[in-house]
């Protein structure tokens, strides 16, 4: 197998048992413990997997949302384990923290699959690093822009608690970050 | 302090003990949202305090990991500001400190996302987005009780006054650390400033300045904040989940 990068994304290949062989592939499937509809691909903490050409271990690198993110452990598990599922059983996955996440990373898929699960996806990053709290946030459930916020600190480190004054539903807003 | 190992373990030791007085707050909080608020901000601390000290034991080269930095230390070693050891005392005085140490934490971990070491610019440049949530929460509350009632309004500021004289050894000058506090005061002020004067607060100009936390000399309150923090470690070396 040649050496992959992030960079070169390839579609899955599977073998006879019907395996996803692919090692970016595999990692990039792993959803997020957390908030479970979004892969760890569309959520922007998968930096890299690489291939060592000669050996063939892969090596994956993740990056936390939050410095204290208590389901990292988790991730790092659920990798291993779709990697050994994928034919890579001695994968090694390492932690960056440099840059840093920002919700930018989130794709358009992502975006896409948290509204439709109910969770407010993040406006984006002021270019000033000045975290702006005053844009209107959308309600994921009706549409409309007459929501306000109940607290800055939701169920996980990366949400906030959000109410619609239209149709009074409660909701989480991924935080701009 | 001087040198890097001494300023991140002063760094690490802040965030550790700030997480561990604000997790005293979790089934506590005046309401559920503060509750989670509390344990959210407290969470990141830790993440810093984690990364923080894993990187000073690195610095040390003695094989002590942040697991050994955090709970294998008395209070004499321990090198965090006062300000953080402090008892949790009423809501108030809890939100002046997170709103004072925020306004200190934010400046400096920007500056160091500037500096020539690389790893603590990596940790500065993270950090730095989630002290920036944290001096919001603390601001916000300050202003609501400080412009609240004449209770609120009262306690606030009894707060304010209590919690003041500690934030001075925040900006003790030292010009060998990576980036010397002394230069983020003046980022400090303009922030703390304008919010104490919407919040109809008065800014204390006490001169007295209690210090000692960064050479190890602490006030009674942390051995014990320690006791209970490094029970399980000392009781159970090596324990994990």
């Amino acid at each position: 197998m040649s050496a992959r990068s992030a960079a070169q994304r390839s579609p899955a290949v599977a073998n006879e048992d019907g395996l996803v062989t692919d090692a970016r592939t595999a990692a990039a499937s792993v959803v997020d413990p957390e908030i479970r509809v979004i892969t760890i691909d569309e959520l922007g903490i998968l930096r890299a997997v690489e291939e060592d050409p000669a050996s063939g271990r892969v090596t994956v690198t993740i990056t936390p949302t939050y410095t204290g993110c208590p389901a990292m452990d988790v991730i790092r598990a659920d990798i291993r384990s779709a990697l050994t599922a994928a034919g890579h059983p001695d994968a090694d996955v390492q932690t960056v923290y440099s840059p840093p996440w920002s919700t930018d990373w989130i794709s358009e898929g992502g975006r896409v699959k948290l509204a439709a699960a109910g969770i407010a996806p993040p406006a984006p990053v002021p270019a000033a690093g000045v975290v702006s709290l005053t844009l209107a946030v959308r309600c994921p459930q009706c549409g409309s822009p007459e929501t306000e916020q109940v607290s800055r600190f939701g169920s996980t480190a990366c949400k906030a608690l959000w109410r619609c004054r239209s149709c009074s539903e409660p909701f989480d807003h991924l935080k701009a970050l | 302090m001087n040198g890097p190992f001494d300023f991140t373990l002063a760094l690490g030791d802040d965030a550790l003990i700030a997480a561990q007085r604000l997790a005293e707050w979790t089934t506590r909080a005046p309401e559920m949202e503060e509750d989670i608020a509390l344990a959210n901000i407290a969470l990141d601390q830790l993440g810093a305090a984690r990364l923080l000290l894993s990187y000073a034991g690195e610095l040390e080269s003695a094989g002590r990991d942040e697991d050994a930095l955090a709970y294998l230390r008395d209070d004499r070693e321990f090198r965090n500001a006062l300000l953080v050891e402090l008892p949790n005392d009423d809501f108030a005085v809890t939100m002046a400190k997170l709103f004072f140490l925020a306004a200190y934490q934010l400046p400096l971990y920007s500056a160091l996302a500037g500096c020539a070491d690389e790893r603590l610019a990596a940790i500065g440049a993270k950090a730095r987005k989630e002290s920036a949530y944290h001096l919001d929460h603390g601001a916000l509350w300050v202003k609501r009780l400080g412009d609240g009632t004449e209770e609120s309004h009262r306690r606030m500021q009894a707060a304010v006054d209590q919690v003041w004289p500690y934030t001075h050894e925040l900006f003790a000058a030292d010009p060998a650390a990576p980036v010397d506090p002394a230069t983020v005061r003046t980022a400090f002020d303009e922030v703390v400033g304008p919010v104490l004067a919407e919040a109809t607060l008065t800014q204390p100009d006490s001169a007295w300045a209690p210090a000692g936390g960064r050479a190890g000399v602490h006030t009674e309150h942390l051995a014990f904040l320690l006791a209970e923090m490094q029970v399980l470690h000392r009781a159970h070396p090596g324990a994990k989940w």
